[in-house]
């Protein structure tokens, strides 16, 4: 049992490695930053611990000091985070039954982790459900100590890191390749990938994330029913 | 005055973020059985999201303007070409990440 979960850990630990690069260095950035507004650590703890959405904590620092409305806030927040609604769609059926580790893992399910554990393929439910715990609490620490490390530090890392956050774009680069490698079916990647483009196009960056979600849901739901019917014909 | 704005601002955030990520979960982990539907946009929506999440990361990307993106692109060339030979996440990670950070800071100042 004990070995069992060590090896779980290790895996978890080497898979989370790059999430641990981009979050440390993003976090850093991110108590820096908050630093430099007159936020000391404790908000860098406070923001990293419940709020654990990395871009959307960037932005909330324009929110505090620009002194932005609690409507305004919360309708940032919605329209930012709203892609999390699809993680927690996708993993309903994964985390069933997860028992007392379930509300962490929700709690903790950021664009990284959900990376990391969507595509798990561990053979039973309780070694699946033991990494994706151990992969999130593991992701929180990595962004947590950044942003503390950043907020106590200030601005005096050592050497240029400029960059080190296309790590983050380098893991769900290879997360999609090992996607279509594992299946023959394309159609839902494809969808992804066109709907999201195509809306950044229409709507710009600030607001292709809503339209792009809606396109993927309207897509992938006419999918079914013709295939249904392809199926059924 | 200002502080509890602040906290305030920062409770928000927390809150509606949370709501987000447990709304899914809420609303069909009480059945016994996931509603087909949902199981079937469980199976088909990893795909989509890491496309969305891909193009999402690149948002900011001013293809009109120099460098015109060449940074990313040569990146994630150089992440994919990677890992369809080796197949090894870190090594594809870490290789397409010392390639961007060598670009924006040396190359293409």
């Amino acid at each position: 049992m004990q070995s069992a979960f060590k090896r779980t850990l290790r895996e978890a630990f080497i898979a989370t490695t790059p999430v641990m690069a981009g979050y440390i260095v993003l976090g850093m950035g991110f108590g820096v930053l908050l630093s430099t507004k007159g936020y000391g650590p404790l908000w860098a703890l406070a923001m990293s611990g419940f709020i654990y959405a990395g871009s959307m904590q960037y932005l909330a620092i324009d929110l505090l000091t620009g002194g932005a409305s609690l409507i305004t806030s919360a309708l940032t927040t919605l329209l930012v985070n709203a892609r999390h609604l699809f993680y927690g769609i996708s993993m309903v059926e994964g985390y069933r039954g997860m028992g007392k580790k379930k509300p962490y893992a929700i709690f903790a399910l950021t664009d990284e982790t959900y990376s990391l554990v969507c595509q798990d393929k561990h053979p039973t439910q309780e070694e699946r459900h033991q990494y994706a715990f151990l992969v999130s609490v593991l992701n929180q620490c990595w962004w947590v100590g950044g942003s503390l490390i950043g907020s106590l530090l200030g601005e005096v890392i050592p050497f240029d890191v400029t960059g080190i956050d296309f790590a983050l774009t380098a893991l769900f680069v290879t997360v999609f390749i090992e996607q279509w490698l594992s299946t023959r079916d394309h159609a839902s990647a494809i969808i992804g990938v066109a709907a999201s483009v195509g809306c950044l196009m229409i709507f710009g960056a600030d607001s292709f994330l809503i339209p792009a979600m809606a396109s993927i849901l309207l897509a992938l739901s006419i999918l079914r029913i013709v295939r249904k019917e392809a199926a059924h014909g | 005055m200002d502080n509890l704005h602040s906290a305030l601002i920062v409770a928000v955030v927390a809150l509606v973020t949370i709501g987000l990520r447990f709304l899914p979960f809420v609303i069909f982990s009480g059945s016994k059985q996931t509603p087909p539907y949902v199981a079937y946009l469980g199976r088909v929506l990893p795909y989509a999201i890491m496309g969305m999440l891909v193009v999402y990361c690149l948002r900011n990307v001013n293809v009109s303007a120099a460098p015109h993106g060449l940074p990313e692109l040569l990146s994630c060339l150089l992440v994919a070409g990677l890992h369809l030979w080796k197949r090894n996440t870190l090594i594809s990670i870490v290789g397409g990440t010392a390639c961007y950070m060598l670009l924006v800071q040396f190359v293409f100042v």
